[in-house]
């Protein structure tokens, strides 16, 4: 009898939990939009979330191209093909690792922080204190911070994209001798604008809209304790790499698995 | 942090994030190339095309001057007629001219070898919309191996 209790609850719970969270998405993004006033507070939490995680994106995106680039070509210079490094480089940047990479990175980076921040909010009352002054914690403080970092995200995922390339060429071309013009034009070839460069795109917005929800609303659904704050922080982490992952899955069998 | 040094930092960002996206689109996908000039449209019809795709490069002598747009089934006869897109530039291939599906190197992909014909008096020019009547099939493994163990019988 405990056992399905508890597994009652656990569903009562999380389905709960999934309505709180439309609700704040709904007040927060959908309802009332007033872009003139929130768009000096979007551009602060922008630096916040975006400029703050460039360091990160850039030095990882750096090496995780330099490593492609090394493990690429050990493998395919034995079959002479070589040249098809760049392509190798750029679709599985394109389509994977930009935004996949990034997402995981911008979790852990921002999103944390974000959870932190509101959960911080939350126990010091300072969303109450909004309140009490008619001031809409929903419009003021989580707004911002959601539409930071859905607009910041995929920008990042293409610097990430784009300096990966780039490592790429810097250890395939520059250190080990695959000729720099086919390293290109292979590459040109074979990505496709919108098969491959926008469909990285669609795929890291899904992927803002989600970490960046999973966070605030950790934060902003947090038990306002030392402890609560702790548990919601290690939440937004595991939750939004979890659905990282598994909504990765997803979109690359509707996107690439029909071909 | 005062907000002037703030919203330079985000200017900076965005201007970042769109330098990345504009190399992305021209450097590597190469669209400014592509999308430029106008086109017309050939057909040709061919026994197999092997492994060619929408897509596949059209070349003369290894200059691409268009692409494969798309490949279907001729109702009638039961073969393959591929559909290709040709720069405007590209213009004035004589009547005579002949296609051929080719593989770039040893494991290469599939593309399309133009070959223009000669032009003499009495050689009309392809039309858009024309079909090309000379063609080559894709050289398929399996076939070149049946031929090659058939000749061999005969010795």
């Amino acid at each position: 009898m405990e056992f399905f209790a508890r597994t009652g609850r656990n569903t009562i719970d999380g389905i709960t939990r999934i309505g709180r969270a439309s609700v704040m998405f709904w007040g927060a993004i959908v309802a009332r939009p007033r872009p003139m006033k929130s768009i000096p507070l979007t551009i602060k939490q922008m630096y916040v979330v975006g400029v703050q995680s460039l360091l990160i994106i850039l030095v990882s995106g750096l090496f995780i191209g330099m490593v492609m680039g090394l493990q690429g070509y050990t493998v395919l210079v034995n079959y002479g093909a070589e040249e098809s490094l760049g392509p190798m480089v750029a679709l599985s940047l394109l389509r994977e690792l930009g935004p996949v990479v990034t997402a995981l990175l911008f979790a852990g980076r921002a999103g944390s922080a974000l959870t932190a921040e509101i959960g911080l909010m939350k126990a010091t009352e300072q969303l109450s204190s909004l309140e009490m002054m008619a001031v809409d914690p929903l419009r003021q403080v989580i707004a911002p911070r959601l539409w930071a970092g859905i607009l910041t995200m995929p920008m990042l995922a293409l610097i990430f994209s784009a300096i990966g390339i780039l490592g790429g060429h810097l250890v395939g071309v520059d250190w080990l001798g695959v000729d720099a013009g086919s390293y290109w034009s292979i590459m040109q070839s074979a990505v496709d604008l919108n098969e491959d460069i926008m469909n990285g795109v669609i795929k890291s917005v899904v992927f803002a809209i989600v970490v960046t929800w999973i966070a605030v609303f950790n934060g902003y659904d947090s038990i306002p304790t030392s402890e609560g704050i702790s548990k919601a922080t290690t939440q937004t982490v595991v939750h939004s790499s979890l659905a990282v992952l598994g909504l990765d899955f997803v979109l690359t069998a509707v996107m690439f698995g029909t071909e | 942090m005062n907000s002037r040094k703030m919203e330079i930092a985000v200017g900076l960002f965005v201007s970042l994030a769109v330098a990345a996206f504009l190399m992305l689109a021209l450097k590597v996908a190469d669209q400014g190339m592509q999308g430029s000039g106008e086109t017309y449209e050939l057909f040709a019809k061919f026994d197999n095309i092997g492994g060619l795709k929408a897509r596949s490069a059209v070349k003369v002598g290894g200059v691409i001057i268009g692409r494969v747009d798309s490949i279907s089934l001729d109702k009638d006869d039961f073969t393959p007629v591929v559909k290709l897109v040709v720069s405007q530039e590209y213009g004035d291939f004589p009547d005579t001219s002949s296609v051929s599906i080719l593989t770039s190197g040893l494991l290469g992909e599939q593309y399309v070898g133009f070959q223009p014909g000669f032009s003499f008096d009495g050689v009309d020019t392809l039309k858009p919309g024309d079909f090309i009547e000379d063609t080559k099939s894709a050289l398929v493994l399996e076939d070149l191996i049946g031929q090659f163990l058939f000749s061999r019988n005969d010795e």
